[in-house]
């Protein structure tokens, strides 16, 4: 009994001390361990899955080689920690990662409620609905009846009933745990369990690849969403958010002034002080984010900017082949926009 | 803390050097408990304020916004989170209720076959005992979904069988009940027949104990409950018609429909579940000494009658602590519906309704104190049962 009591009241100061500990700082905690903890989706192609050799690839991981590169110098540091949709933000919140790529929506109850903040959105995306060509339907708005597999915990749940509900549609949500078993079931028999599948253009086009014969299926034209898909941290380091943003902003900035992962060494020469400006060669911007002068040559270095970035993983020299379209530079007509570095 | 003072009642407490030292030890106890969970707490809303993560339980009355695919009670998207947990409350009581159901009966008829003597039947049971019990319950669960919506067809080519049955990958769906003029006077007669029933068995139970002479109770009852309310029905011109469900568009409109989520996991709940009470059955049984057999044997009594009349009522006594943890597992085991798509509490409230509203302390909880209720109520029911099987000295 004695013993009991005193386990108990040493219980109780450890726990008292470690509720001290303060929130802020992730930098110094990251430079501390060596490492990013950086969450990404269980394999999601293009955007965050582990490839035949085990190293995962995709556009999520990239940002988060090009953070670890912008930090350490070397993309390698970063350890990444697969995580369902359902458990992504309470990983986030409780300090199992220290950022979130895991091409997550931007909304405002997730950004207010949840105690979190999107710094930027690395990828404009919408909801849409793949089908089975053998059912001859060529609009979501034929879909009246049908039975739709998804992945629960995501935003597509609540996007498919307000999309149903406004048109006055009834239909049937089949909800998993996770992606990979959303669509096995969509996939599995000749006429499915589920007529459609459902979630970002982005992620259909990636589902697709798993299905046994992708060509038996088409994605629908309609986007019944705004989707921007972009990186996650906790509430309250600002610090913190402001260098996840301005990584997804240098990168932007470097593809827009034509530095790449090639030209990066001859640019450091560069007269043009724009140019001079975001590689450090003038005035200390990546000091005042706390970090090195050199930042973006090391993230450009390493990784590449977003357009190299882009094509790699989901654009024209990826299996997935999706165009640039909402997500090519303002200055081309799309929505990827930079504040100025200066 | 057993000291004499407690052991003799009516006698005073008194203020020994020990009384007192057990009690203040005690009290430091209690006290460092409630200190620990305070401090507990504590930690955990500063930490959340900090965060700015709301707190509270004020989501529940917020607008849910997604839609549930299977639902016991009336919801829809413009319901309450609080509602979305009453869905989900429903849905694996209803599965964890079905499950136990069919395990007990699958599970005492391969208990019992397992001791068959037929030498064929002994092994099939043996056999379901060894494939059941050793593979993975997620697994199992996992078979039946696939094997439904891999092996049967399409709506279009849905298998249709007798009084409109219709069997697909979409589910089984059975015609919907439409009620006609009259059918409650087919209840009155059914509620007349149960009491009738219970007259009955009293009349014969006291007749037996008074005179010896036995009367086939059970017989006559299920005659008067089957007989009498079908014998109104047909009387008053079968007041009650079915609707089929139609095909339209990509599915089948109207009925009842079991969709292959919730076949899947009970099946697999009750097969598997199964698997471990006819173990249970077999070793209750095999625990009655084989003389009481013998005995009854000896008294005329055939095969059968002695398993209902002799063997059984003792093997009770050891089967029924075990079989509670077995139904206890099921209520909890019923939380792997996320894995075939179920909206059970787990998957719609600790799953959807979290993702939506990141309250997960608060959801985690409830979702929590459900299971621990459902957990020892039923413990309860089972301890209250095997309260009365206990042997009654007369």
């Amino acid at each position: 009994m004695h013993r009991l009591a005193l386990v108990l009241a040493l219980g109780i100061a450890c726990c008292g001390a470690a509720s001290s500990a303060s929130a802020q700082a992730t930098l110094k905690t990251v430079q501390a361990r060596g490492h990013v903890l950086c969450g990404v989706s269980q394999g999601l192609p293009g955007f965050s899955a582990p490839n035949d050799k085990g190293q995962w690839s995709g556009l999520d991981v990239d940002f988060c080689r090009a953070l670890a590169a912008a930090i350490f110098n070397d993309p390698a540091k970063v350890t990444f920690v697969p995580l369902s949709a359902k458990d992504r933000f309470t990983a986030l919140q409780s300090g199992d990662i220290e950022v979130l790529a895991r091409n997550s929506t931007w909304t405002l109850s997730r950004d207010t409620a949840l105690g979190l903040d999107f710094p930027a959105i690395t990828f404009y995306d919408g909801q849409g609905f793949m089908v089975r060509k053998s059912l001859k339907v060529s609009s979501a708005l034929e879909l009246t009846g049908a039975s739709i597999c998804t992945q629960t915990g995501t935003t597509t749940e609540l996007n498919a009933a307000d999309y149903f509900h406004a048109h006055n549609m009834t239909y049937e949500m089949v909800a998993f745990a996770t992606n990979d078993e959303a669509i096995k079931t969509y996939d599995t028999g000749e006429n499915g369990r589920c007529d459609a599948f459902t979630t970002d253009i982005a992620g259909l086009s990636a589902e697709r690849l798993k299905l046994a014969n992708p060509d038996d299926h088409v994605v629908l034209p309609e986007v019944i969403s705004k989707e921007p898909l972009g990186p996650a941290v906790r509430h309250g380091d600002a610090q913190w958010a402001d260098i996840v943003r301005w990584t997804h902003f240098a990168m932007i900035t470097a593809e827009e002034l034509g530095v790449s992962a090639a030209t990066v060494d001859t640019m450091l020469k560069s007269p043009n002080p724009e140019v001079r400006r975001l590689l450090g060669t003038e005035g200390n911007a990546g000091e005042q984010l706390g970090l090195t002068k050199d930042w973006v040559v090391r993230i450009v270095k390493r990784v590449g900017n977003y357009g190299e970035v882009f094509e790699r993983n989901v654009g024209k020299d990826s299996p997935l082949g999706i165009a640039r379209g909402q997500n090519a530079l303002w200055t081309k007509g799309g929505l990827q926009y930079a504040p100025p570095i200066r | 803390m057993t000291n004499e003072s407690d052991s003799a009642p009516g006698r005073r407490f008194r203020l020994t050097p020990a009384a007192v030292r057990a009690a203040a030890l005690q009290a430091a106890l209690v006290g460092a408990v409630v200190l620990l969970a305070w401090s507990l707490i504590a930690t955990a809303r500063q930490n959340l304020a900090d965060q700015h993560i709301a707190s509270g339980f004020g989501f529940l009355q917020q607008t849910a916004g997604f839609d549930v695919s299977q639902s016991l009670i009336a919801y829809n998207r413009s319901d309450t989170y609080g509602r979305v947990f009453l869905v989900g409350l429903a849905n694996t009581l209803l599965v964890s209720v079905l499950g136990v159901l069919f395990a007990t009966v699958i599970g005492f008829a391969v208990g019992i076959a397992r001791l068959s003597p037929s030498w064929v039947l002994a092994r099939l049971a043996g056999a379901y005992v060894e494939i059941t019990r050793n593979l993975p319950l997620l697994f199992q669960i996992l078979f039946w979904y696939l094997l439904m919506i891999g092996v049967l067809p399409g709506p279009r080519q849905s298998l249709e069988g007798p009084f409109g049955l219709v069997l697909n990958n979409r589910g089984l769906i059975l015609p919907q009940p439409v009620a006609g003029v009259g059918l409650e006077w087919v209840a009155v007669a059914a509620g007349a027949a149960v009491v009738a029933a219970a007259v009955v068995s009293r009349w014969a139970r006291a007749r037996q104990a008074r005179t010896g002479r036995g009367f086939p109770a059970g017989r006559v009852s299920a005659l008067l409950i089957v007989g009498v309310p079908l014998a109104v029905f047909l009387l008053l011109g079968q007041p009650l018609t079915l609707a089929p469900a139609e095909l339209r568009g990509f599915n089948f409109i109207g009925g009842i429909r079991l969709v292959p989520e919730f076949v899947a996991l009970v099946a697999g709940l009750a097969l598997y579940t199964a698997g471990f009470i006819a173990e249970i059955v077999r070793a209750g049984i095999q625990a009655v000494d084989r003389g009481q057999s013998e005995a009854a044997a000896s008294l005329g009594l055939r095969p059968g009658r002695t398993l209902q009349l002799v063997v059984i009522p003792q093997a009770m006594r050891v089967i029924v602590p075990p079989l509670t943890s077995q139904y206890l597992n099921v209520v909890k085991n019923s939380s792997l519906a996320m894995a075939v798509g179920f909206p059970d509490l787990v998957a719609v409230f600790a799953g959807t309704t979290l993702n939506q509203t990141g309250q997960a302390i608060e959801i985690i909880a409830m979702t929590m104190a459900v299971y621990l209720a459902i957990s020892l109520l039923t413990a309860l029911a089972m301890n209250l049962y095997n309260r009365r099987l206990a042997p009654v000295g007369r």
